[in-house]
């Protein structure tokens, strides 16, 4: 193997830069619109009626089984033909993270209400609140402390899982540095740098995940 | 929406080949795989439950290292940074003499990732077991590692079975990441006829499928599994 030279990190700095910007980007907004999708879905899940819980439970179990890839992929094929027209390969992608981590997030949601215990709600329900508030003022709040540490490490697994857009070609961290590895013949310098760069953040995060989840024990 | 229907596309020449073909890859970097993250796992996962300072810091070090590496970044890791940086003679031999290089680079890596989120299932189930169990195996006059072999992971490993499958179905969709280094499983084989056919419905709805019954199948099989090792009046927790 030749000599290592770590400058052609530097060099393309704002290059790298704008892919983990991108990833950031992918970050955010799926964990955002699939906490908000995925909550509706955990509703319509926990919901009394079956013709509510039964196509949420089917859409969560299909998404759970299959990989995230094939997700994009489907989407990336589908999109254009429902709207009518093309659609750029990061809209696209977006709405299949969203859509994707929904399943995963309703699952988690879902958890953390089903683990209040019930009298709870019965003691919600005693005192003359309406079901919303009982919700709102009671359940919620409690719930959110048992999946709190759940929700941290899924952000931690999507920001893992943007990496997966390599398949679609758009320029995230890793794709980025892909180009860059394979147009100056550096791979090691590129995959070991993004590499500790994922390592540090995602440590970060998963040693947050698990220390909230020591507090929420206790 | 204008989409012309043709499931019988699936059927044709060479598509229902290319299908079966990418199942069978699908299922056997999967069981490749399972086979070293339930091997390096159970020794990493009982290193880690260990008092013995060395072996437990290196183990966390392992876990930690494959756990927050997202595992594209590891696969190409090993597909591209590896070979370069072990001594030449080894390298040469990868780039030249590994069989099958892309389908072992991913069951190596596919594999070593699985091993972390299974090393974590095997040391909190035997912490979940030891506590109660080892006292009394010991007072029993076994010795430690005998108490080890004998009651404490016999009883630990049937207590994760459940997480275990978990684990081994985020293992076979993770198996889809090969098709970036070229392995040709379901996932590749599906977007191959989709881009070929135009018929990405039926493609990707037949990939859809697959995965639904390979997971039902996993999921039926360790469910068979826990009531075929279940011992009469003997509950884990």
């Amino acid at each position: 193997m030749g000599s290592l030279d770590f400058s052609v990190v530097w060099t393309n700095l704002g290059f790298l830069g704008n892919g983990l910007a991108l990833s950031a980007l992918l970050v955010v907004v799926s964990s955002v619109g699939g906490m908000i999708l995925g909550g509706g879905l955990a509703a319509l899940r926990l919901s009394r009626h079956r013709i509510l819980r039964l196509p949420a439970g089917a859409y969560v179990t299909v998404i759970r089984s299959v990989p995230l890839i094939l997700v994009l992929f489907w989407f990336y094929f589908m999109l254009p033909l429902w709207t009518g027209h093309t659609i750029g390969a990061l809209p696209s992608a977006l709405i299949a993270y969203v859509m994707f981590e929904a399943a995963f997030y309703c699952e988690i949601i879902r958890a953390g209400v089903r683990a209040v215990p019930p009298g709870q709600s019965m003691a919600a329900a005693a005192t003359g609140l309406r079901p919303w508030q009982m919700m709102r003022l009671v359940v919620l709040p409690q719930a959110l402390v048992a999946m709190e540490p759940l929700l941290v490490n899924q952000v931690v697994i999507l920001f893992q899982d943007t990496a997966l857009v390599y398949v679609v070609a758009l320029r995230d961290f890793l794709t980025a540095a892909s180009v860059i590895a394979s147009r100056d013949d550096r791979p090691v310098e590129l995959y070991g740098f993004v590499a500790v760069v994922y390592f540090v953040i995602c440590l970060a995060g998963s040693q947050l995940a698990g220390r909230r989840r020591g507090e929420v024990i206790q | 929406m204008n989409y012309n229907w043709d499931w019988g596309i699936l059927l044709q020449s060479p598509n229902a080949a290319l299908l079966v073909e990418g199942v069978a890859w699908t299922l056997g970097v999967t069981a490749l795989s399972w086979t070293i993250a339930l091997a390096v796992g159970s020794v990493v996962g009982l290193t880690r439950s260990l008092a013995w300072a060395p072996g437990r810091i290196a183990a966390t070090a392992f876990v930690e290292v494959f756990r927050n590496v997202p595992p594209l970044v590891q696969l190409f890791l090993w597909f591209f940074v590896f070979p370069e940086v072990v001594p030449d003679q080894v390298g040469l031999w990868i780039k030249r003499d590994l069989p099958l290089p892309e389908v072992t680079t991913s069951v190596v890596c596919i594999g070593l990732f699985s091993a972390a989120r299974v090393a974590e299932q095997v040391r909190a189930g035997i912490e979940l077991v030891r506590a109660r169990l080892l006292p009394a195996a010991l007072a029993t006059g076994l010795r430690p590692t005998q108490a080890y072999r004998l009651v404490v992971l016999p009883v630990a490993m049937r207590s994760i079975i459940g997480p275990l499958t978990s684990e081994l179905l985020i293992a076979t969709k993770m198996s889809s990441i090969g098709l970036t280094i070229g392995v040709l499983e379901l996932t590749a084989q599906s977007q191959r006829i989709a881009n070929d056919t135009f018929h990405g419905f039926e493609a990707y709805g037949a990939a859809t499928v697959s995965y639904l019954v390979i997971g039902l199948a996993i999921t039926g099989v360790m469910h068979l599994l826990a009531v075929w090792l279940r011992v009469p009046g003997l509950q884990a927790a």
